[in-house]
Order: structure tokens, then sequence, then C-alpha cells
């Protein structure tokens, strides 16, 4: 007696979120039931293994027929084949564009078209995220890339609007958009002290400031460039390097603006001359792509080595 | 006199890429309406077109309104070549016909092709203007309501219930045309889904020109089903119920009449069902051929098997006089019908007076066909066909057709005579084909009716107080109908254990719900009994013969088993029972469901002992006593599990949810040592062969392991087939309905009979216990109106599809409030059924105070239904990007917890086809028709919200044909669903907006105040 055909329609989905988050991870049913029955379910609910396998397979079968529709998610909203009340619609949603923040380490600011595929084997056995799951993340990364790429206005809204995500996370697809875009290595060994939330942090700030739209905002340009001018301009601070009244008067001010806010005061008055230094030498260069893609290696090694040297105890940008 | 249809095509969005080139897709509709066709202006280069084109008017006559579709193709425009057809809409422009349902059907639909399933929606607007009609002779029976619901609908009245209406139209099945062997798989499905659409409309025209005669207004349970009976054609049939409805207009009224399930369940109109005993016969009467040709008409007549206890009593006469006097009265309603039957499973208060018991008649009928052996196939490229002239045999079928099921439905009423009844209720008709057998099957409860309400003018009839003396609420219908003295078998009559007054049977068997009213005590619960049979393989009427000679085997199988199980369970009575008997090429199988109770007016049921026939041998005897030790276990936990506590005890738990039993307890306490008296007397004589099960060789041995291997539902699970589970009555709002589909291959090397029950045990069993794990984040909840279909598609194949609703309840909650009430209301519907219409008005003096303002509970997913079908309508308007879906819900029950169905909108019924040529890429045949049947649901749903609906109920997956070809990489799937379109409100919001109501209300009446603040 072999089971030919086993399938469960339910009018409202049936969604197990355990096993979601199984199939997001990329385990094959077979894994996915041997987790289950690890997780003690059987003992739980009195069910032999043969129901879990069922049952397993029959969510996976929903969630394939989902993910078309998770791929544009506001087609998920208007879709009549599954009936999901909104609030799993979202979770859904979230959970599918969640990913592993050890992942995005890994691919920050690569380019994520060509030649990263290939190394998806590698992030795999470094990561410990199945290769399933990694292609998803890819996937996922591309996917958010090419619909916001030329879209005007707020990175941060159009990710929303488009793949419906929460703040948070629409949040952390601008920084993975915005490093992908303008390269920024992240790569180096020197960096990999600094988390994602690290690097997301910056491109908000970056997203905030150095755009087009950052200058003007009835430009109702791109998040996604740095703005050239800025760029230009900032060649303009080597005067504050070169001119001693200038890096007096920069000095002073810097000063007064932090004296009380940081513990490490002292210090850094003391090296200020040596530290501006390095941060209006980074600007200036700013305006070469290569440049920019060294950013962050740059100001690591320029800026915020000395510091630690200085055993400065915060990180500060 | 003809009625305008005005169509209007809005827009249409995520539409498939038709053009590689461009990805984009260059769409035009065309509106199909009969013979009258419409286009849209071509919409270029998108996927989301807006076409907003002008109306479409189709002027026509109202028969062609009731009976053509209107059909929405959209293509893909084409300069060069062809135009591609990317999809079609059937929509049914029925529920437009009658002035209570729905005004306008606007809304997104699916965009439903046989071969690529759902591609894109399009938003369109429908609307008929009807002229009036006063042609006495009209064709047409617009204005006739069709209820698929097997009661009374919620917001009616029956004035009348005129009785049994039925009708078949036969036509060619386009699968088999000469036609099909040229033209598309695509084309060829088309064709069958138009035709069939087709009939049904016209099949529903001619059924409510019927109920027109018979001056109703309505028709409620109506059952259509289609026999695709291959190369000789496709039935299409129906049966229902007709009634003159009056709707409940005042609002009062219908407010609280569910405000829980629990209190609708006890107000709602139901009846006593009463029946034991079954009785069943079958008639095979082998029909080779008609006409000039070949007619050799044999008919094979099987004794008639009847089944109850044993025993007997002395007749008590009591009932006697009463009984005659009714039986008169009845009698003279029913006799001018040619079939006093009713396919209603639930009635208004009063209306069953007493039950006889399940009557059966099951005929095996050769199919009238020309022999082609050499076409057998399903798929696209292996299509049977034959060359034959149709229009002769258009002609003669559906006469012959006609004619068998009259030959069963007038052995169904005799067998109702016979148990001292008039009239069958709980009615329904079944078939079961493979290549040109096929199995009639006709079944219902055999039942004494209350003629008030079977006749024009005596609604107030003088036999209704005498009724209500004679009847003590919840025991009347168990109480026999026919003489005691004259019994038509052999039963074991006891007084009933309520009234004392009257003759009970020790069991009850019936098609029926539960009554309300029916005094139940603990829980029930699913009982099947699953059977098969190997047969020879064989041509024709051989085959036919071997059938019919295998039947009443079966039959009385299927029944032990059933009894069996009953008495394992510790209950005495069987409602909504369903035995379906299925033939293959080379086995029969049977599959009886059940719900089963313990009736509180009925006998304590006896053990079951077992009895071993070899001469005694030591370990033998150990043997045996082994087995009815568990038994014994099996029977104390069963009792413990649902609940089952004798009388005596039952008053201890505190909580038992069922208010009745616990008055009955109080009241039967000093009686209830005498009835166990009874009990034991019984069993000291009558009881041997009923009960007793022989263990004399490895069969048997077989049987009594099976029934041991049964599991009880985990806990926190409870099942059954009726609309409600006796005992519990707290449901919550929650409701889940699914289908799950089953299909096994048999290895054919261990086909023997005993393998073969226990893989289709195995089968039934492991799919149970798959519901009840997936279900279970539910807990508490429980399977209702659980429907089981056995098909065997191919030789080694056994399909198994199962749709029922799971719905959760409280199982803390006392609902002590509700409780009272109900009680009270019980009282009182069994002193004086004429008021019960008026409890409402109290009732809902009373519940309003009680919770003033209910927190406003920001608008539920449904949308209430004033606002529902505002949104409806403004979706209409071009797709807003905000707009979400409506939540529309489906359910096989006549209600849905915790909410009030104020409108019904239509029937629903739907048939679809879909074939894949690429099986293995779209998931293999798990895939393929998972995804089918999810598209089906959103279709159902699509066409309820576009009504202005937000759920419908009493839906049914009557047919779910599945063929495959692996090799061929093929397969092919028809699919036939129905259902009521319904508006619903959740109580909490029509708390609110009655509560709203009476201040708007007053605000005309003082506008200077309203001005002035």
């Amino acid at each position: 007696m072999t089971s030919e055909l086993d399938i469960f329609v339910g009018n409202t989905t049936l969604i197990d979120e355990d096993v979601y988050r199984l199939w997001l991870d990329g385990y094959s049913v077979s894994d996915a039931v041997v987790l289950r029955v690890c997780s003690g379910i059987l003992e739980q609910t009195g069910a032999t293994a043969a129901v879990l396998q069922s049952d397993t397979m029959d969510h996976y079968r929903t969630f394939h027929m989902l993910e078309r529709l998770l791929h544009a998610p506001p087609k998920m909203l208007h879709q009549l084949i599954f009936q999901i009340p909104p609030s799993r619609q979202a979770l859904l949603i979230e959970s599918y564009y969640a990913f592993d923040e050890a992942f995005v380490r890994e691919v920050l600011g690569k380019k994520l078209f060509k030649g990263t595929k290939k190394d998806l084997d590698d992030i795999s056995t470094k990561t410990g995220i199945t290769l399933k799951s990694c292609r998803r993340h890819l996937d996922n990364f591309k996917r958010v890339f090419k619909v916001v790429e030329e879209m005007r206005g707020s990175l941060v809204d159009n990710i929303q609007q488009h793949f419906l995500l929460s703040d948070r996370l629409a949040r952390d697809y601008a920084a993975i958009v915005f490093f992908a875009n303008n390269r920024f290595e992240t790569g180096k060994k020197k960096l990999h002290y600094l988390s994602f939330g690290d690097f997301a942090f910056c491109a908000e700030l970056m997203i905030q400031n150095w755009t087009l739209r950052a200058i003007d905002s009835q430009v109702d340009d791109m998040d996604m460039d740095l703005d050239k001018e800025f760029l230009q301009d900032l060649k303009e601070l080597k005067v504050l390097v070169a001119d001693k009244d200038l890096l007096d008067l920069h000095k002073s001010l810097v000063c007064t603006a932090l004296r009380g806010k940081l513990g490490v005061f002292s210090e850094m008055e003391a090296n200020f001359k040596n530290l501006s230094r390095g941060l209006v030498n980074v600007a200036a260069k700013l305006t070469h792509n290569k440049d920019v893609r060294d950013l962050f290696v740059d100001l690591v090694e320029k800026f915020v080595e000395p510091c630690r040297s200085d055993h400065w105890p915060l990180n500060e940008y | 006199m003809p009625g305008k249809l005005k169509v209007k095509i809005v827009a249409g969005r995520h539409l498939p890429v038709m053009d590689r080139a461009s990805d984009l897709t260059d769409a035009f509709v065309e509106v199909k309406f009969g013979n009258t066709t419409f286009k849209t202006d071509v919409y270029l280069k998108s996927l989301n077109p807006q076409w907003n084109s002008e109306w479409f008017k189709f002027e026509v006559d109202d028969e062609d309104l009731q009976d053509e579709p209107l059909q929405i193709t959209v293509l893909d425009h084409d300069t060069y070549s062809a135009n591609d057809a990317i999809g079609k809409v059937y929509i049914d422009i029925d529920p437009l016909l009658y002035s209570e349902a729905a005004t306008v059907i606007s809304g997104w639909f699916p965009i439903y092709d046989t071969i690529h399933g759902i591609r894109g929606e399009i938003n369109v607007v429908v609307k008929v203007d009807l002229f009036n009609d006063l042609n006495r002779f009209r064709q047409s029976s617009c204005g006739v309501k069709f209820f698929c619901t097997t009661s009374i609908p919620k917001c009616y009245r029956a004035v009348i219930i005129h009785g049994f209406v039925e009708e078949l139209v036969v036509n060619e099945d386009p699968e088999y045309q000469w036609i099909d062997r040229i033209r598309t798989p695509r084309a060829s499905n088309e064709a069958r889904q138009r035709l069939i659409s087709l009939m049904s409309g016209e099949l529903q025209r001619k059924i409510g020109l019927k109920v027109l005669e018979m001056r109703g207004n309505a028709v409620v349970g109506y059952l259509q089903c289609f026999d695709l009976e291959g190369e000789s054609g496709l039935v299409v049939r129906a049966i229902g119920t007709a009634c003159t409805l009056d709707k409940l207009s005042s609002p009062a009224a219908l407010l609280p009449a569910c405000n829980s399930p629990s209190r609708e369940m006890k107000e709602s109109p139901l009846v006593h069902p009463p029946s034991h005993g079954c009785r069943s016969t079958h008639n095979s009467p082998i029909h080779t051929a008609t006409g000039s040709r070949l007619t050799q008409n044999f008919s094979v007549s099987v004794p008639t098997l009847i089944y109850t206890g044993m025993g007997s009593g002395s007749a008590g006469k009591e009932g006697g006089p009463f009984k005659a006097l009714l039986r008169q009265q009845t009698q003279s309603a029913l006799e001018q019908r040619e079939f006093p039957f009713f396919t209603l499973t639930a009635f208004p208060p009063g209306f069953l007076v007493h039950v006889g018991g399940v009557v059966s008649a099951r005929s095996v009928k050769l199919l009238d066909r020309i022999h082609n052996p050499a076409f057998v196939g399903i798929m696209g490229n292996t299509r049977s066909y034959k060359l034959l002239d149709w229009n002769s045999f258009n002609s003669d079928e559906p006469e012959t057709r006609d004619a068998w099921w009259a030959e069963i439905r007038q052995e169904i009423k005799s067998h109702a005579k016979a148990l001292g009844c008039h009239a069958v209720v709980g009615y329904s008709e079944s078939t079961s084909i493979c290549e040109e057998v096929c199995i009639l099957s006709a079944s219902g409860t055999a039942a004494v009716l209350n003629p008030r309400f079977l006749q024009d003018g005596t609604v107030e009839g003088c036999l209704e107080p005498r009724l209500e003396e004679n009847l003590p609420a919840g025991c009347g219908f168990c109480h026999i109908p026919y003489d005691e003295l004259n019994m038509p078998f052999p039963a074991h009559l006891t007084y009933c254990n309520n009234c004392r007054k009257q003759k009970v049977p020790d069991v009850l068997f019936t098609t029926i719900d539960l009554p309300v009213d029916a005094t139940v005590i603990g829980k029930g619960c699913l009982i099947q009994a699953r059977l098969c049979r190997l047969k020879k393989k064989a041509q024709a009427e051989a085959n036919a013969t071997a059938i019919s000679n295998l039947l009443p085997f079966m039959e009385y199988e299927v029944h032990t088993q059933l009894m069996n199980k009953l008495k394992l369970k510790a209950m005495n009575a069987l409602f909504g029972l369903r035995i379906q008997i299925t033939v293959g090429e080379n086995m029969l199988m049977g599959l009886a469901s059940a719900t089963g109770v313990y009736l509180a007016a009925l006998p304590t049921p006896g053990g079951i002992q077992i009895a071993g026939k070899t001469p005694n041998d030591g370990s033998y005897e150990q043997h045996i006593s082994h087995m009815q030790k568990k038994i014994n276990d099996t029977i104390a936990k069963n009792k413990e599990l649902y609940e089952i506590n004798p009388p005596e005890i039952s008053e201890e738990i505190i909580g038992s949810p069922i208010p009745e039993p616990r008055q009955r307890s109080r009241l039967l306490r000093s009686q209830s040592e005498s009835s166990d008296e009874v009990t034991e007397l019984d069993l000291s004589h009558g009881k041997k062969d009923a009960f007793v099960l022989e263990i004399d060789d490895t069969d048997a041995m077989e049987d009594v392991h099976s029934l041991l291997t049964d599991v009880p539902p985990p806990s926190g699970f409870y099942s059954c087939n009726t609309e409600i589970m006796p005992g519990i009555n707290n449901w919550t709002s929650e409701i889940q309905m699914f289908t799950s589909v089953r299909v096994i291959r048999l290895s054919s090397l261990n086909l023997t009979n005993q393998a073969l029950n226990k893989n289709f045990n195995d089968l039934c069993e492991n799919l149970l216990k798959s519901l009840y794990f997936k279900l279970r984040s539910m807990i508490p909840c429980c399977l209702c109106h659980v429907n089981f279909t056995v098909s065997l598609p191919e030789d080694e194949l056994i399909q198994v599809t199962v749709t029922a609703v799971a719905i959760t309840f409280d199982k803390n909650q006392a609902l002590q409030t509700t409780k009272t009430h109900a009680e009270k209301l019980l009282q009182r519907a069994s002193t004086d059924n004429e008021e019960l219409l008026q409890f409402p008005l109290e009732l809902c003096s009373d519940s309003l105070p009680s919770h003033p303002f209910p927190p406003a509970k920001a608008v539920t997913v449904e949308k209430a239904s004033p606002m529902g079908e505002g949104n409806f309508r403004n979706r209409s308007a071009p797709p807003c990007a905000n707009s979400t879906v409506g939540v529309v819900k489906m359910t096989p029950l006549s209600f849905i917890p915790g909410a009030k169905i104020t409108k019904y909108l239509g029937i629903i019924n739907m048939f679809f086809i879909r074939e894949t040529t690429s099986l293995r890429e779209e998931g293999g045949v798990s895939g393929f028709l998972h995804a089918f049947i999810a598209e089906v649901f959103a279709m159902v749903r699509a066409h309820v919200a576009a009504l202005g609906g937000n759920a419908v109920v009493s839906y049914i997956m009557k047919q779910c044909v599945f063929m495959e070809n692996p090799n061929k990489n093929q397969a092919q799937c028809l699919i036939n669903v129905s259902g009521d379109a319904v508006v619903f409100v959740r109580e909490s919001e029509l708390e609110v907006v009655s509560a709203q109501q009476p201040a708007a209300n007053c605000q005309p009446s003082c506008p200077g105040g309203e001005v002035t603040t």
C-alpha cells in the first residue's frame, strides 16, 4: 500500500510557523521531518511519523505555491487563491525577507549579480546556513535591488511599498541596497569586527546626509547614489588640515560641541590634529570611485585604528 | 417576456505574460450570452488592463436567463496569428433573478483556464432588469428560490412544506463525441463545462416550474448530481423539497435567533427524528438494453434484510388511538403525493412525529452502450469516442433514467409503509458507476409527520394541543410508529426511558440530523463501517449479476459493523447515516458513516459478548476471555470518553454541557434502577443473536480485531458527521473548512478481502489522524459534518475524499446564561410551539441590557453585511492599490457559529475541469490536485464576494473525479461544488448595530436638537 496522493486544502490556508521556519532555512522534507521528530512533537500530539511526513510534505507544497507570490508581496495582498489573514500574510512576508546577519556580512557591498553565486557554497560552509537558504537570501537582495534601483523617492519607502516589509527590515534592506550600489568594501579583515548593524547604521546616516536628496529635498531623486557635488565639496575640506588657523578653529568648534559628551574628551583633544587629518584625507579622496569603495577600510585605518591604539572605549563615527 | 442583462468589464489584473518579447499582454475581452457576443477594445501592453467598457446589453428571454451562464473570455490580441485565449469566467446569473437575493454581481473573478488554472483576475459588473411576466404558460421559473441547506433556512419560516421535487436531464458527453478526436483538450473541457452549466440551469428551471405548480416558492435541500456515464452520456439529476417560505422580516425576530450556536441550535426549528432499525433491500433488475435491440429484463430480488434488536415485549396500547388519528390525517395529506419524500434533515418544531428507521434500496443497472473495447482511455490522446446517432439517443434516454429512479423510489416508499410510516425524511440518492455498470442507491428515514405543515391553510391545526400533550419533548420521535403486535420485523421493544408510556426500539438508525430537542446523554462520535469485497472482473450482465449477488452481503456486514461499533461506544442511536457502496473493476467498497449518540429515551445498550464455536480447549478459552475483557474495557473507556453516564451519575457532573440530561436525571432518578432491571432482564433472554460475536474462523477474528483498532480521536477533538455535535454547545467563532484527498495504490500481490479491508481501514484511520494532527492548533475543537467519499478510479487505486469543518469551542466557559436561556426556551418550545417566533423578542430584550455596549470590536475581518456590500461596490471601481480581499467563510453546515445569517443571496453550483500535460512540472499528482482544489475554493469565494456575500453555507463537494496517467505526464480532474451564498453578521457587531439603530431612528424625530447642539 503506497500513498499516491495526499493533500489537505483548507479554506483558510493552514500555516505552521515551525515548518515555515524549517522551509526557509532550506531543509529538505526528510530533514525537516527528522528535526520535527527531535522537537518532541510526536510525544506531545501522539502522532505517528507517517502523519508528520504527510503534514510536512503538505506544508512544503503550500509554501512552494506561495513562494511565487512572496516574490511580489503586493500580489500576495490581492491574490484570491490563498485565503490568509492579513496578520499571517505580513508574517509570511516578513519571515521570507528576514535574513541571517552572518550571511549579509559576507555579501555586503559585493556586486550582487555576478560571481557571488559561485561563492555561495563557500559562504554556506562558512556560516552554516544551508545553500538553499543562502540562495533565497541572495535572490531576495537581488530582487529588492532590481525593483528599487531605478526608482525615485525615499529608498526605505520604496522598499516598504513594494515589499510590504516592516520599518526595521526595510531599513536594513535599504542599507544592503545602498552598500551594493556603492560597492563599499566590507570584506577586508580589518573590518571583520564590524557587524551588519554597524554598517546599517552608517548607511542610514549616509543616506540621510550624503545623497542627492539629502542635499535638496525638492529634488525627488534617488537615495542610492552619493551626491557628487557633496563629494566635490569634501575635497575643499583639505584646507582644514592645510590652514593652521582653520584647523584650530575647527578644533575648538568640535571640542565645544563634544565637551562633556565624550568620556575620552581629553585624548581626543590631544590627538585632534592627527585624527582630523585622517578624516579629511579620506573625505577628500571620495571623488574617486575606488576610494569610495574603500571608504570603510580607510576610515578604520586612518581613524578608528589610531583611536583604538589609544584605548578609546567607544566606537565613534 | 424578456429581461435585459447588462455587463460591464472594468479591469484586469495580474494577467499572465502572453508576449515573450515585451513581457506584456495585449488583452481584450469577449462577453457572450446565448448567441450574442460583445468585445471590448484591446488594451495594449499591460498586465493590468483598464478596459472600463460600456455596458454591454443583452435582451433575452427569462428562460435563457435561467439556463445560460454568462461567459466571459479574456484573450490576447495577436495581429498576425489567432488570438490566444488567456482564460474564462462563467457567471451564473440566477441569483439576480429573484428579488430578495443579490441585486448586482460585481467584483474580481479569477480568470480560469482548464489547462493552466487561474491566470489573473477580471473585474466585472453584471445587472439584470427583469420585466414583469404575466404569461401563465411561461417556461421559466424565475423567482423560485433554491437552497442547498437541508433545513428551513435561518431567516425564513416554513408556511407549507409541499414535498418532493425531482428532475433529470440527459445529454451526450462532449468528451466522448467524435469531434473530440480532433479538437484540443482545452476545447473539449470547455465544451463540457459549458454544457454542464447549461444543463444545471435547465434542470433548475424545470424544477422551479414544478415548484410553481405545487404553489411553492422555494426548494430547500436542493441536491444536484452528475453521473458521468462515459459513452452513454451525461446525466444531471436533482432532488429537493418544495416549500412555501416566508421571510422573517422583523429584525428583532432575527436578532437573537442565533445569538450563540447553542441557542440557535435549541431554537432552530428542529424535529424529532425518530427511527430505529434499518430496513434495506436490494432490487437488482439488470437492465441490459432497451429498445428494439436485445431487450432482456430480469430482476433479482434479494430478500429484505432487516436489522434491529431482538426480543419482544407485550404491546403497550397507549399510543394506539393517537397514532391512528395521526396516521389518518397525515395520510390524507401525503397520499396525493407520488413520493412523500423530503430531502430535509432538520425540521420545524413539531413536524416530525415518529421515526421508523432507515429505508434504503439499491439497484444495479447496465448502461446502454455500444461496445467498443478498444477505447477506454481518459486522456487527451486516448479519448474514447463512438459514432452514434445522438439524436435518437437523446430522445430515448431521460425516460429510461427516470424509470430507473421511479422504480427505486417506489421501493423506498413501500419499505416506509412496512414500517408504518407515510413519509421518508432525510432522503438522498446516489450512484456509483464503473464502466457500464451503475449502482443506483436511495436511502432515507421512514417517518410519521405532522400534517400541519403539509397542507394549505391548516397552519393552526387543531391537532396541535393534543400533540404537545402526547409528546413529551425529547422522546416523542423515538416512539415506534408501527403497531407492536404487527411488527414489520422482529424488534426488541421497551418502554421509553423518558416518558415511560410508549414503546421504543433498542436501537435507532436514521439519516437525519439529531433533533434539537432530543435528550442526549454525553457526547456523540463519528462511527464508520468500512468494507471491501473482491469481485471477479467480468463483462456486462455477468458483472452486474456478480455485483448484485455481493450487495446483500456487503450491506449486512456494514450493518453488523455499525452495530458492533455502536455498542462498543456504549451508544444506542445513529444519526446522519450514509452508506456508500462504490463499484470498481475488481472490487466493491462499502463505507458507512454516522454519528453515534446515547439517546436517553432508549434503553442502555447491552455489551458485546464473544463466543467461541470450536471445541473447548484451554488456551482458546483463555484467548476468548482475554478478548472479552478487552472489549469490556473499551466500552468502559468509551463511556468515560464520551461522558455517557447513566442518569444517576450525571447529576454529579457539574459542568455537564447539556442541560436536558441534568434536568431529566433529577426527574428520573428514582426510576433509574428499574430501568436497569429492564435491561438486565432483556439480556437474560433474547439478545443472543444480535450482540454475540462468534469467533469461529480467522475472518471473525479479524473483525473483532478491527473493532478494537479504531483509535479514538486525541483529547480535545471530537468528530461527527451531523451538523452539530451533541453535547457541545459553546462554539466559538473560529471555523476551518477543508478538503483532504488521499489515493493509495494497492499492491496487487496480496489482494485478499482481509488485506483489502485492512488497507482501507488504515487509509481512513490515517487520514483522520492526519486531520487531527493538522488541526491541533484549534483544540478544543470538533470536526463537524465529516463527509467521506470513496471512489475507485482504477484497478488498484482507492481514493478517499473528506470534506469537513473544524469548529472550536470553549471548554471552560460554562455559558451558564446561555444554558438557562436555552432551557427556558426549550421548555417553552415544548409547551407552546406557536409562540416560538416570539421568543426572540424577549430574548433580545434580555440580552441587550446584559451587554449594552460590547466593546465595539474593530471591524472584524468578516465585514458586516451592510458595510460589506458597500465595499464590494467600491471595489468594482478601478482597482485601487489598497483593496484587500474580503474574507469569505465556507462551511458545510447550515449556520455559522457566533454569527447571524441575514440574507441568502442564491445558490452556488459550479463545475470545473482541470487538465495538465505537465504533471511532473506541477509538482506531481499532489501538487496538481492541491493547486486545483485551492483554485476551486478561490473561485467559489470570488463568486460569493461578487454577490455581496461573506460566506457559503451548506457547502458540499459533490464530485471530485481524479484521473492520472503518469506515463504520459498527464492528469485530469473534475470537481463539482455547491452551497448557499449568504451574508452574515457577527453577533458582537449585530448588537452594536441594533444598539445604534434606535439612536439613528430617533434622530429624524428630533432634528432640532441635533442641529442646535
